[in-house]
């Protein structure tokens, strides 16, 4: 592990986790520039009305310790910088879940149901809210048989043998399939890290800060595509939440 | 029971391009229209506004523009042997071809790339048995040669490029070729209304090695607007910021031609036209005479059915859809593979893209610095552009360095053989965000046999009325040919000095999962012959005069490029013939 803080030594350091967005503190120190020496901008002195706190309202509490573990491993904090979990890729996948995309409120859900082939895309009844509760379920599951403890409370490799085992669909769960299980949780890890935070993920703009992506201000970038030629423009990123805030404006140049 | 409104002259089905022009064109003529749109009312403003459509989740992942599944989709299998499937989500900003839906339909979300098409693409099959005869068309190729030529949408293109404020620079203006343009190109009356776009660092890496192999670079033709415009009928647009969000996006600032920064802003303002939203037709009634089209019948938000009578009939829907409506309407003959019989849903055809990803130790780009259209080209192997003999395939596409969409969630490419997650993929993204482009192949798909549309037998939309099925799949002709452009794309990639490359070459099999392009033609083809073709050249059914199926519905096949500009000319090209033919005597056109 880095010198990150976890987020369970976090909340402690913090106090209540749901106080975490009224106090000066909060995500921002995960910015601070030691561990990002490649990062040439100022990290910021706090974190902004991005901080949506950590409590959950689609998952339970096993749910939740599997994927604060589990998008840990797959976006880890290292010397480059936060993981997906200090993003908040937990709270990001929370929310998605108990929105339109959790219920699959814009899928097309009417039988029958039919397998089909790969090229005719998905064709099972599950909405990703039933794919994350029952897949959570199946792979602890399945860790306890093989490993004796639920995946949380694996070691790290043994998370990522499991993971990889998912991901290949070597690991054969009851009611999900796994490859299926994994993908849906790569996706909306990938998201999460990287999608505006006023979703709850990419706290702090972590994933924007990794790549170098300047977000989403309304810049002028029409002089600036020449004068940038070979060379990187670089800026601190700007999300939706900080225009809405007042904390930046749309054009920051 | 119906409501039935009063009779209008003419009704417009889809405010997207297609019917945006039909409805401002025939209204201006002085007739009373009704145009339905099955989506909701929206406008630059307050609905693509600043900070809120920065927002690539929901957007380009979650689709926030498209269609709602759940009330509509279609079904599709690969060949006449499977069970047609639907398609039921567009999770992660997949889904082969997002369908738009809203006042301005998919040229709302669209990208802007705006071609005309050669003049070899109206001629496809004349054109080659002429060169290459008979033998060179494959075998279960059903192309056909338009009904018309370039020549006589040459005028309409250009109405188009003007009405839309497409930034480019001309390749051949009345038969001169211009320096820095595309050389290929049919010969254009006058240059594009704006100067092109800015050219980025990336699409400059592609231009030298394209030149230094012998090809010829130009800037794509943009529908995103270079400069501040305004429009022939005093619309203006604005400038693009070079933003990065396009494709997929609604543009904050007006600069990307778009139904709602062109055309509907006129007709709205008409006291003779109507817009009505949340109207879904469900289907066309014809007389007892089965010639003479007298109303649509749509549901609106409430639920109710309302029958529209109405003199002239326009539909102009998406391609799918249009389609769907003459098959819902039983209108025509429905295509049977088996027997070759029957014209509605024949030659269905899409489009395919392959990529070549790039990636350089030594330079730096910022491709978050771009707009929708802004790319360099090459169009050295599209069409007829170059001698096929021996290739196995006939047609092509273009290859092109575009900038296009660079939100990390979809766009953070790392090099083959980096683990997909951990430590080891996150060192990868971090490193080649700002090192890496892609160069694409956009390229042509025939029409086949077994390539076609019709009822699905089984699935419904959320109205009770049968799915549209599509039944597709590529043939040696597409593979052959997008293996031959993605080799070209890698030659480029190397000469530009990539270090790196990946290959995404293009799968056998054809699946509706990639995101790929909204390219849906055909099924309601045009054409001089009404024993092969569904409309005849000005897009009117050959046996209710009083209908027109205007869209990329009518092209036979496809191109090598994308279809909007196509679409809008040949709707600036029926709604002349309305004007200055139809209306004085309504009748047949051809």
């Amino acid at each position: 592990m880095s010198s990150y803080v976890s987020r369970r030594n976090l909340i402690k350091s913090v106090g209540l986790a749901g106080v975490a967005r009224t106090l000066p503190l909060g995500f921002g120190a995960f910015a601070l520039a030691p561990e990002m020496p490649r990062l040439p901008w100022p990290a910021p002195q706090q974190e902004g009305a991005e901080g949506a706190g950590l409590t959950y309202a689609f998952l339970n509490s096993e749910e939740q310790a599997f994927i604060e573990a589990a998008v840990a491993r797959l976006i880890p904090a290292d010397e480059l910088g936060p993981g997906a979990l200090e993003a908040g890729v937990p709270q990001f996948i929370d929310r998605q879940l108990i929105g339109v995309f959790g219920s699959g409120g814009d899928w097309y859900l009417q039988g029958p149901w039919v397998e089909g082939e790969p090229e005719q895309g998905y064709q099972m009844r599950l909405v990703p809210q039933e794919i994350y509760r029952a897949g959570i379920r199946d792979i602890n599951l399945y860790c306890q048989e093989t490993y004796g403890g639920p995946f949380a409370e694996l070691a790290e490799e043994q998370q990522i043998e499991v993971l990889q085992g998912l991901q290949s669909g070597e690991i054969a769960l009851q009611d999900v399939p796994a490859a299926l299980f994994f993908s849906t949780l790569y996706q909306n890890t990938m998201e999460g890290f990287f999608a505006d935070p006023i979703y709850g993920g990419n706290r702090n703009k972590v994933g924007w800060r990794l790549v170098g992506y300047p977000g989403a201000a309304s810049v002028d970038y029409g002089a600036l595509v020449e004068e940038y030629y070979n060379r990187p423009y670089e800026v601190e990123p700007v999300s939706i939440a900080d225009i809405q805030t007042g904390e930046a404006s749309h054009s920051h140049e | 029971m119906a409501i039935k409104k009063d009779p209008v002259d003419a009704v417009v089905v889809g405010m997207g391009w297609a019917g945006g022009i039909m409805a401002k064109e025939l209204a201006q003529a002085g007739l009373t229209v009704v145009g339905l749109e099955r989506g909701p009312y929206r406008n630059t403003a307050p609905h693509f506004q600043p900070p809120e459509i920065h927002d690539e989740l929901r957007y380009a992942r979650r689709h926030g523009l498209m269609q709602n599944l759940r009330r509509e989709t279609n079904t599709f299998r690969n060949n006449p042997r499977q069970r047609a499937l639907p398609m039921r989500q567009w999770a992660y900003g997949q889904g082969a071809y997002p369908l738009g839906e809203g006042l301005g339909g998919s040229g709302v979300h669209w990208n802007g790339q705006s071609w005309r098409f050669l003049p070899w693409d109206f001629e496809t099959r004349s054109r080659t048995v002429e060169r290459y005869g008979e033998e060179a068309i494959p075998p279960d190729a059903t192309i056909q040669d338009w009904g018309i030529t370039y020549d006589d949408l040459e005028p309409y293109y250009d109405k188009f490029e003007y009405a839309a404020g497409i930034s480019g620079q001309a390749g051949n203006l009345q038969g001169q070729t211009q320096e820095g343009g595309n050389p290929f190109e049919g010969p254009r009356q006058r240059d594009y209304p704006l100067p092109p776009l800015k050219t980025a660092y990336s699409g400059l890496l592609f231009w030298e090695g394209a030149e230094r192999l012998g090809y010829h670079p130009f800037p794509s033709p943009a529908g995103n607007q270079s400069q501040a415009y305004t429009n022939p009928d005093g619309v203006a647009m604005g400038r693009c910021l070079y933003c990065g969000f396009c494709s997929k996006y609604g543009c904050e600032v007006a600069a990307k031609s778009s139904p709602l920064t062109t055309v509907l802003p006129v007709v709205l303002g008409l006291d003779n036209f109507q817009l009505r939203t949340h109207a879904n037709v469900i289907r066309v009634n014809l007389d007892d005479t089965r010639t003479r089209a007298v109303s649509v019948t749509y549901v609106d938000a409430q639920g109710r059915e309302i029958e529209q009578p109405a003199d002239i009939i326009v539909l102009a829907a998406y391609a799918l859809n249009n389609v769907r409506l003459l098959l819902l309407s039983g209108i025509g003959q429905t295509y049977d593979p088996m027997s070759g019989e029957g014209l509605i849903g024949k030659n269905y055809s899409y489009q395919f893209i392959s990529a070549v990803s790039a990636f350089f130790e030594d330079r730096v780009f910022n491709p978050f610095m771009s707009a929708g259209a802004m790319a360099t080209v090459v169009d050295d192997f599209n069409g007829d552009n170059f001698d096929h003999t021996g290739l196995g395939f006939i047609g092509g596409g273009f290859i092109a360095q575009f900038t296009g969409e660079a939100a990390p969630i979809n766009t953070h490419p790392v090099p083959l053989g980096t683990p997909p997650w951990g430590s080891e993929w996150k060192r990868a993204a971090a490193e080649n965000y700002r090192r890496a482009f892609t160069i694409i192949t956009h390229g042509a798909v025939l029409s086949y046999r077994n390539n076609y549309l019709d009822l699905d037998p089984t699935y419904r939309d959320a109205y009770g009325q049968p799915l549209l099925r599509m039944t597709f799949n590529w043939t040696d002709n597409e593979l052959r040919m997008a293996d031959f452009l993605t080799n070209k794309a890698a030659l480029i990639a190397r000469e530009a000095g990539a270090s790196d490359i990946n290959i995404f070459r293009l799968a056998r099999t054809f699946s509706i999962v990639p995101g790929q392009a909204t390219h849906n033609n055909g099924g309601a083809i045009m054409g001089a012959d009404p024993a092969t073709s569904v409309v005849n050249p000005y897009l009117q059914m050959w046996d209710v005069p009083n209908l027109f199926v205007v869209g990329a519905s009518a092209f036979p096949q496809n191109t090598g490029y994308n279809p909007t500009e196509t679409v809008g000319a040949l709707a600036y090209w029926t709604a002349d013939a309305i004007r200055n033919r139809y209306l004085k005597n309504p009748g047949p056109l051809a």
